[in-house]
């Protein structure tokens, strides 16, 4: 039952260690090219334990697809990305180089996605016992006992036997985010949660993530939504073009932005 | 009408039984071509979506070839053909030459033929699973081959039942043309009833009434299995044009 209190359990959260907080998702130098097309151009970035680290841009930034090369989605073009120190392996061509290290490192990684991406076919707690029961090879009794308390937690359980499609988006989204939990990720990567949603389910998503946020979860958010940007990031990146413009955190970023071009991102998004 | 019904009967002199033997024949190759043809076709379509060059070429030209041809001429060539491989792999390796059963070589040989359909039927639906689908399962670190099994062949069964559920008529059927190999099934088995008796009407429509049921027991069942396979569907839009 030890898995099981680790849902509730507050990891520390700013509070005093004796060394600095081991660096959760740690990315360098990292190029992306699709065909002629550089996405990206060389972006480092690191999120220690506990850190919630927001990607901010314009559309075409490489703020999305920075996110998706650092769980492999994206085979990144070159730079290197470590998960808890540990660095995945690659061939010269840059696609990982050892499948079972990037299939575990991904269950590492909570992965949240825009168009929250359910298994049709599947029902809620179908959804969420999948990999846990049939690549993990959980015991169904526990892994179901696991799902309910996180759907519990995000305000689903009543709707555990629904097939995902007769749910709202702020509701899919929600069964997307305890799917992602049941894996028992080190970090969570959220690839703009609220963009897909009606204006009116947007609160019931964000307050989900805040609740992670506070209980000390490591995050890398992509998001569109600044105020609560800056409510929840430890640390904010501002990407134009496929390079960081500026990074720091959220109160001087959003309060004194230095770079002309995040001054004028920030009035086009406000 | 007594005399129909004689002729119908189940015992000699009746052909009934002929006829049922020629449906059990008919049955057994129709579903084991089926079958082979869906692993063929299975196959074939992850080959084609995510082989090599050389190995989509080659899938190109069996789908293109198969299905460019009359089956009847397919069921000829394989049917002779294949029998004859066979038969100079087994001299070839010392052994005596082999008696292939009509049912074996009427699945083998249709199933060829389906297989080729299929290749294409499950090509399309595969391709038509939103990638998120496959996204979200890699991104939970899913092996491929559990991806495919427990992800994308159940998306795609209900994108790919209506076009199965053709090719599985089309098996049903074609068994008929394999009459012309001296198979016995339901076709062959109706001519003898029919020419032996000279009663043609009476035969040939018991036998169409046969198939005719075959076929809608067929189309209750794939819709059941369609309704399931969709059960994750969206509510469609009901009333209006």
């Amino acid at each position: 039952m030890g898995s099981d209190a680790s849902i509730s359990a507050t990891l520390p959260h700013g509070s005093a260690q004796p060394f600095a907080a081991a660096e959760a998702i740690k990315v360098e130098a990292l190029h992306k090219s699709f065909g002629q097309h550089e996405v990206l151009k060389g972006v480092s970035i690191s999120a220690r334990e506990g850190d919630v680290v927001t990607l901010i841009g314009g559309s075409g930034s490489g703020k999305s697809t920075l996110l998706r090369c650092v769980n492999f989605l994206e085979t990144p073009s070159s730079g290197r990305i470590l998960i808890g120190g540990e660095e995945v392996r690659c061939r010269a061509d840059g696609t990982p180089a050892d499948r079972r290290q990037i299939e575990r490192l991904r269950r590492s990684l909570g992965m949240v996605f825009q168009q929250f991406n359910l298994w049709t076919h599947k029902t809620v707690l179908e959804n969420l016992i999948e990999v846990p029961v049939h690549v993990l090879g959980t015991a169904k009794e526990q892994a179901i006992d696991r799902a309910r308390k996180l759907l519990d937690r995000v305000g689903l359980a009543a709707k555990e036997d629904a097939y995902p499609a007769f749910l709202s988006g702020g509701q899919q989204q929600r069964v997307a985010i305890a799917r992602a939990l049941c894996l028992e990720p080190r970090a969570m990567l959220f690839d703009e949660p609220t963009s897909a949603l009606d204006p009116e389910l947007v609160g019931e998503v964000l307050a989900v993530i805040r609740s992670l946020a506070d209980e000390g979860r490591t995050m890398l958010l992509v998001t569109h939504e600044m105020k609560f940007a800056r409510e929840v990031s430890d640390h904010v990146v501002y990407l134009y073009n496929g390079l960081i413009e500026e990074e720091g955190p959220p109160e001087q970023l959003f309060g004194d932005p230095k770079s002309a071009r995040l001054k004028q991102f920030l009035k086009s998004v406000s | 009408m007594e005399n129909t019904l004689g002729l119908l009967a189940l015992s000699p002199p009746g052909w009934g039984g002929t006829l049922l033997a020629g449906l059990w024949a008919s049955m057994q190759i129709a579903v084991g071509a089926f079958g082979l043809g869906l692993i063929i076709g299975l196959g074939g379509a992850y080959g084609k979506i995510y082989g090599g060059p050389v190995l989509r070429d080659c899938l190109g030209v069996y789908t293109t070839v198969v299905r460019a041809l009359p089956e009847l001429i397919l069921i000829l060539l394989l049917y002779f053909g294949l029998t004859d491989i066979v038969n100079q792999i087994m001299l070839g390796l010392g052994y005596d030459r082999v008696q292939i059963s009509g049912v074996v070589a009427g699945v083998l040989v249709l199933g060829v033929v389906q297989g080729a359909y299929a290749t294409e039927v499950l090509r399309g639906a595969i391709l038509a699973v939103p990638p998120g689908q496959i996204e979200a399962a890699r991104a939970m670190g899913m092996p491929a081959a559990k991806i495919a099994r427990r992800i994308t062949i159940p998306t795609m069964l209900g994108l790919a039942l209506p076009g199965l559920s053709n090719l599985w008529l089309i098996a049903t059927k074609d068994t008929a043309l394999l009459a012309i190999v001296g198979f016995s099934e339901l076709t062959l088995a109706t001519r003898q009833a029919a020419g032996t008796t000279k009663a043609f009407f009476t035969f040939f429509l018991a036998a169409g009434a046969i198939y005719l049921a075959i076929s809608m027991l067929s189309t209750w069942g794939f819709a059941r299995l369609e309704r399931w396979a969709r059960r994750g569907d969206p509510p469609r839009m009901t009333g209006g044009t």
